[in-house]
């Protein structure tokens, strides 16, 4: 037996699904970390007086992570992480200097940047891959009424022979003016 | 034997265990000619539910023949005899089992106070979900051991086939208490809220109970279509507002009658409370994704009914309460009493007033379990039921 299992049904299937929310619980707790602790950070990788900077950045992660968490559609903002990474890469490549005393501690930060862009990029470009929308029926259930009749002949047909049981009632009788 | 077993989240395998073995004087052996995948199973399968431990074998819509029967079960049972078996398990003597409140019965639940911790009171025991409710095996086997097996079975008429008999023990009488605890009156208007296999027992359970009109809330056009079959006026959420057309057919008034058939895990919409459910289930602060509840209470007719078959596991955020106070709401919930209609709606697919095998879309083997559990839950290959064949 052969199943149609290729097409999506416009949802993302579990594992990116499960990826894309891992991405963006990481995000609001990376942005976290980044608005609380901007002096520390700054200090680790040796680019005092970037603190107002890693804020701001930590506020984008946070509403990245909102959005990808929030949307039903994670897609733009799984995209939009990966924008970020390009900044937070190009931002961490100015503490690569001779006279920064931590460039050993920029170049781990730029290393986990890059992994985690990598799988930004695999999780945005595996969500863009998918169907935005519902797939038309691969089968016409339009004859599966269980119906010996139609339905509008069998309205009503088990009043004939059923009384609601006292303990479900909701109803009193219809009040007649 | 064969039998299906959990492992973890979206981990099903087709494993080999020992068979199971008369343990108590009331239980019974039977040996399983179809089973099926429930919705609720899939709960499982998503590990939403908590309570399950790894080897648990699944399932709880089964049915059989009897090829062992206890002594003290004698008199009930016989060898050879075709039975489909109620997902929950019944004493038939306790309180609640002679008030027909059959899911609640007292006895049954072998982790009482496991329940009586995690909800305040044991509800029944249930094959094959989780431990909160007795750890009793499940139905997705070759053979199942019944306990109270007595109590715990439906008989089922010579002739009549096992797709039709093989919801009696869940999917049908849940869609038909669900309709019946709304006590519908021809001038309702009943709205249900999915469009799956409960939702489309629900659907022409409303039907026959005489509603006025029914309305079906899905996306999945497949669904819609069975929904349309089965006399429901259809609504996909995707593509119009759900409370703008519910009010539209019914005068501006919300339809009396609300049927919830989706329960915990409600799809993620692009409305804000659906949104903010998914957030918070992300970060594990909340369990459930209520939005259909939501939706009920807001759109429901003053002084109407809230009808609640679909399942529900823990703990639920933002329920506009208020809401369902000022307008005088009631409120209807629960497992299925699956023995308390069995008899009735034999007799009805015996007359030929509903034959429930409408439903089914995929028939596999045992072997093919863990495949259709997947297929189930991702909507593929236009799949709405599946029975397997052990």
């Amino acid at each position: 037996m052969r199943y149609e299992t290729g097409r999506r049904r416009g949802q993302p299937d579990s594992a990116t699904d499960t990826l894309a929310r891992g991405l963006g619980v990481f995000s609001i707790a990376l942005g976290i970390a980044e608005v609380a602790a901007p002096r520390a950070l700054a200090r680790w990788l040796g680019m005092r007086g970037q603190e107002r900077l890693i804020q701001a950045y930590g506020v984008r992660e946070i509403a990245t992570g909102i959005g990808i968490l929030a949307s039903r559609d994670p897609t733009p903002w799984i995209w939009g992480r990966v924008a970020g990474d390009a900044l937070d890469l190009a931002t961490l490549a100015t503490g690569i200097e001779q006279e920064n005393p931590k460039q050993a501690n920029v170049g781990i930060a730029m290393a986990a940047v890059a992994g985690v862009t990598a799988l930004d990029l695999y999780c945005a470009k595996a969500l863009s891959g998918e169907s935005p929308t519902p797939l038309p029926p691969l089968r016409d259930y339009s004859d599966r009424s269980g119906l010996p009749r139609a339905p509008e002949a069998m309205r009503g047909a088990a009043r004939r022979d059923f009384q609601v049981p006292p303990d479900m009632r909701a109803e009193l009788p219809m009040p007649r003016l | 034997m064969k039998a299906l077993r959990w492992h973890g989240k979206a981990d099903i395998r087709c494993e080999e265990v020992p068979d199971p073995q008369i343990e108590d004087a009331r239980d019974a052996i039977i040996k399983v000619s179809s089973c099926a995948i429930c919705g609720s199973d899939l709960h499982l399968y998503g590990h939403f539910m908590p309570g399950m431990q790894k080897g648990d074998i699944v399932g709880h819509e089964f049915m059989g023949e009897v090829v062992e029967v206890g002594a003290a079960a004698k008199g009930k049972l016989k060898v050879g005899e075709r039975i489909v078996v109620p997902f929950t398990i019944i004493c038939g003597e306790c309180d609640q089992c002679k008030r027909g409140n059959f899911s609640v019965c007292q006895t049954t639940n072998r982790n009482k106070k496991v329940a009586d911790a995690a909800f305040g009171h044991t509800t029944a025991g249930l094959f094959g979900y989780t431990h909160l409710t007795g750890g009793y095996p499940g139905g997705q086997a070759e053979y199942v051991r019944v306990p109270f097996a007595d109590a715990t079975h439906i008989k089922i008429p010579q002739g009549m086939p096992d797709e039709q008999a093989l919801f009696l023990g869940d999917i049908f009488p849940t869609g038909w208490q669900g309709a019946v605890q709304c006590d519908i009156q021809p001038t309702d208007t009943v709205a249900i809220w999915g469009c799956g296999p409960v939702g489309q027992f629900a659907i022409r359970s409303a039907v026959l109970l005489g509603a006025k009109q029914v309305v079906a809330i899905d996306r999945v056009p497949e669904r819609l279509a069975m929904a349309r079959a089965g006399g429901a006026i259809t609504i996909n959420f995707d593509e119009e507002s759900v409370v703008e057309r519910l009010n539209e057919l019914t005068g501006g008034w919300g339809p009396e009658k609300c049927i919830d058939c989706v329960g915990m895990e409600a799809h993620i919409t692009s409305t804000v409370d659906a949104m903010y459910d998914r957030a918070k289930q992300a970060l594990m602060m909340e369990t459930d994704r209520p939005h259909v509840l939501r939706e009920m209470i807001y759109v429901c007719r003053p002084a109407g009914v809230i009808s609640v078959p679909g399942v529900y596991g823990g703990i639920l955020d933002k329920i506009p309460f208020g809401a369902a106070m000022n307008k005088g709401l009631t409120f209807r919930m629960g497992q299925t009493h699956v023995n308390r209609w069995a008899d009735d709606l034999v007799r009805r697919i015996e007359r030929g007033q509903i034959d429930p095998s409408f439903v089914i879309t995929h028939t596999a083997s045992l072997e093919q379990g863990p495949e259709m559990y997947s297929v189930f839950r991702e909507k593929q290959d236009s799949c709405i039921k599946v029975v397997l064949k052990p």
